[in-house]
């Protein structure tokens, strides 16, 4: 599907190269990890965000440190998006010292606080209430700052969903749910497990906005975000936002995928692509020119290489560091 | 006859063989079959659990019976719990233990209380099956052992099983059981082998298991930590010391007298429970014996558990989390009064 040109650019060109920049630094992040989990290097759960990185950007290239986000057991993307270290956080995810936790989170638990970003979570449905405190500080303290939950399908129909959204709907917060509807939780589709034909339909019982979008539309998610958070910003409340993407890998590492359909799989894989149709619409529109786009692909290829090698390189924690960060011992 | 199978096999076989005992038996869970509705799987192919504990069940069971949930634990856990009350059989899957936070207020408020509070005219045949345990590397939000928690909370049986047997035997007697059980299961140990008989056992509740005879030392050691007890065991016996190993299996209702009876033997006791160590099983197993058995202590009662901070993820640090044989040796010198005993 060839991309037309746009009637109405809604992107400067540092953003639009910010954008492409942070969509190849997850895509080539996650091929990476995938890669060095297949060797038996890796210890523990991973969760691949590959094919969903338009949701992550479309909504982080509106948000400073200033802002907050929660993320998911899928976090890498939203850690990248939101400007997290990637030396730092592939160090952790090999369990080492330098890591963004200092090894002591791995990958379900990524987080740097220091950039606003909440930290990745084990539990499903972790983020809606974490999201809600951090859009009453921003509320209260008068900072200006939005707070962003990114969820997944299957998390839109546990009790914290509602619980925290008819929260920030009563309080007016700036906060913005982001649904990443990728079809499943792990092997149980969407439309099995829900009894709502969009999770952004139940905005409708919290009477706030709820917006549909496709996912892995770069441009779209960026429109639809950049109106729920101009709206949070404002003080008129929270908007449930679902993007409609793909996960490009398994559950986790090692999920044969049966419940996926050849069909299916190709034409996500291949036809519709987040980057590729975003590289093709920064062409057309003249963004940006074939070669910057290669420099980026090749600079962020470099980067990559070089986190392993620093995570590779550095030293695992040592036994004083397994009490560090308690507030009592006995 | 017996066979050698896996844990997770005879988790697999205890269900098969209630549900085709009793129709009222349901399994429900996130992904217990595995990718209900998708039209061209075959149920063979279904995840059957997110370790594949439950494979297969769906199979021969079907999709009413074998139900896939939402992510919604409140919700199912609390709909077991009356479904249970008002005449199913249901095993309830809690994929790891860490997940209680999403519904504890089901199981320790509704669950635990109804017999009791309803002047003893309901019953509750609910089975939550839960993955438990360190050492998988899967950092501080899978990776608890929660058993602590429900031990305390009156109205629950709390199983632990440490060996594939016991796993089947005592999994078929918590399903056929009329009070709300927590079953442990630890997810390092799904692959672990053994024998196993064929066919329909239940193991009583309440009944410890001794894993190993001595005379010098008494070890009390709660599901997987059983393996490293018996670990030192051995290397104990290498130095001339003969180490009793005791299993309790089920942690509500506890076999007091099987510990008692190994410490008025022995004089030494020695706990190794991997939870963390403030108002846990280990602390609770040594008060039972500074209580009841003060008179047959020849030394202090010494506890071998995690440190008191989450589980951390690097393996560095799991490593040093988790309690080993080596540590069982040391604890055992200091008691025994025998340097020479702790490894060089
Ligand atoms: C409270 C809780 N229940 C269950 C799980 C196990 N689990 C981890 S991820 C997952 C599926 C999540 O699906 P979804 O929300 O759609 O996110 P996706 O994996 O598709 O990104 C499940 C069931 C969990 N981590 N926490
Ligand atoms: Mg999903």
């Amino acid at each position: 599907m060839a991309v037309a040109r746009s009637q109405s650019i809604v992107l400067t060109k540092e953003k639009a190269k910010w954008m492409y920049q942070k969509m190849q630094e997850i895509r080539q992040f996650e091929d990476k990890v995938h890669e060095i989990f297949s060797r038996g290097v890796l210890p523990g759960f991973v969760h691949l965000y590959a094919g969903e990185e338009a949701v992550a950007v479309g909504v982080c290239a509106h948000l400073t440190e200033k802002d907050y986000i929660t993320s998911t057991h899928r976090g890498h993307g939203h850690c990248i998006a939101k400007e997290c270290d990637v030396n730092g956080m592939m160090a952790e995810i090999y369990g080492k010292a330098t890591g963004l936790c200092k090894g002591k989170g791995g990958s379900m638990h990524i987080a740097d606080v220091s950039k606003g970003m909440l930290g990745a979570n084990g539990i499903v449905g972790g983020g809606f209430p974490l999201a809600v405190g951090a859009g009453l500080t921003a509320k209260l303290k008068k900072t200006g700052s939005v707070a962003v939950c990114f969820f997944g399908d299957g998390a839109n129909n546990h009790g914290t969903f509602h619980e925290g959204i008819n929260l920030a709907a009563i309080w007016k917060l700036p906060v913005i749910f982001v649904a990443e509807n990728n079809g499943y939780a792990e092997s149980t589709p969407f439309e099995y497990a829900s009894s709502c034909r969009n999770i952004a339909d139940r905005a409708a019982a919290y009477n706030i906005p709820g917006e549909v979008v496709d996912g892995k539309d770069v441009i779209a998610v960026y429109e639809a975000a950049k109106r729920a958070i101009e709206r949070a910003r404002n003080g008129e409340g929270p908007t449930l936002i679902e993007c409609k993407t793909y996960r490009n890998y398994g559950h986790f590492e090692g999920d044969a995928q049966t419940y996926k359909s050849l069909e299916e799989k190709q034409k996500h894989l291949q036809e519709l692509d987040a980057i590729v149709k975003f590289r093709e619409y920064l062409l057309v529109n003249q963004l940006c020119s074939e070669q910057e786009l290669a420099e980026i692909e090749q600079s962020v290829a470099k980067a990559i290489e070089k986190a392993v090698e620093f995570a590779e390189n550095s030293p695992f924690p040592t036994e004083e560091d397994l009490l560090r960060d308690v507030y009592v011992s006995y | 006859m017996a066979r050698t199978i896996s844990f997770s096999a005879a988790l697999n076989e205890a269900m098969r063989l209630a549900m085709r005992k009793d129709e009222h038996v349901i399994l429900l869970g996130e992904d217990v079959a595995g990718g209900a509705t998708v039209d061209h799987l075959q149920d063979d192919e279904a995840w059957g659990g997110v370790m594949g504990v439950t494979k297969g069940l769906v199979q021969e069971f079907g999709r009413e019976r074998v139900l896939d949930t939402p992510i919604a634990e409140a919700g199912y856990i609390g709909a077991a719990v009356t479904a249970a009350a008002t005449g199913l059989r249901p095993i309830a899957e809690l994929m790891f233990n860490d997940f209680i936070g999403s519904c504890l207020d089901e199981v320790m408020n509704q669950a635990a209380k109804l017999r009791y509070m309803f002047g003893g005219k309901a019953k509750v045949p609910l089975t939550i099956r839960t993955m438990h345990g360190a050492g998988f590397r899967a950092a501080a939000q899978h990776s608890q052992s929660l058993y602590a928690l429900f031990t305390h909370i009156p109205g629950l049986k709390v199983v632990v099983p440490s060996t594939p047997a016991d796993a089947k035997g005592l999994l078929l007697a918590s399903i056929f059981d009329d009070d709300p059980v927590i079953f442990f299961e630890d997810k390092t140990l799904y692959n672990m082998k053994g024998e196993v008989e064929e066919g329909f056992y239940t193991i009583p509740f309440g009944i410890a298991d001794i894993k190993r005879q001595g005379d010098d030392l008494t070890i009390v050691a709660i599901g997987k930590q059983v393996h490293t007890a018996l670990k030192a065991a051995a290397i104990l016996q290498e130095r001339g010391v003969e180490a009793e190993v005791i299993d309790p299996r089920t942690l509500s209702p506890l076999d007091e007298n099987t510990i008692l009876s190994s410490v008025a033997k022995t004089g030494r006791l020695i706990v190794v429970d991997e939870a963390n160590p403030r108002c846990s099983v280990a602390a609770d197993i040594s008060a039972l014996v500074a209580d009841k058995g003060f008179d047959y202590l020849d030394a202090p009662i010494k506890r071998i558990t995690a440190p008191h901070c989450p589980v951390p993820f690097s393996p560095a640090l799991e490593d040093l989390y988790l309690p080993t044989p080596e540590k069982v040796l040391r604890a055992a010198a200091e008691i025994i009064g025998d340097e020479t005993i702790v490894p060089v």
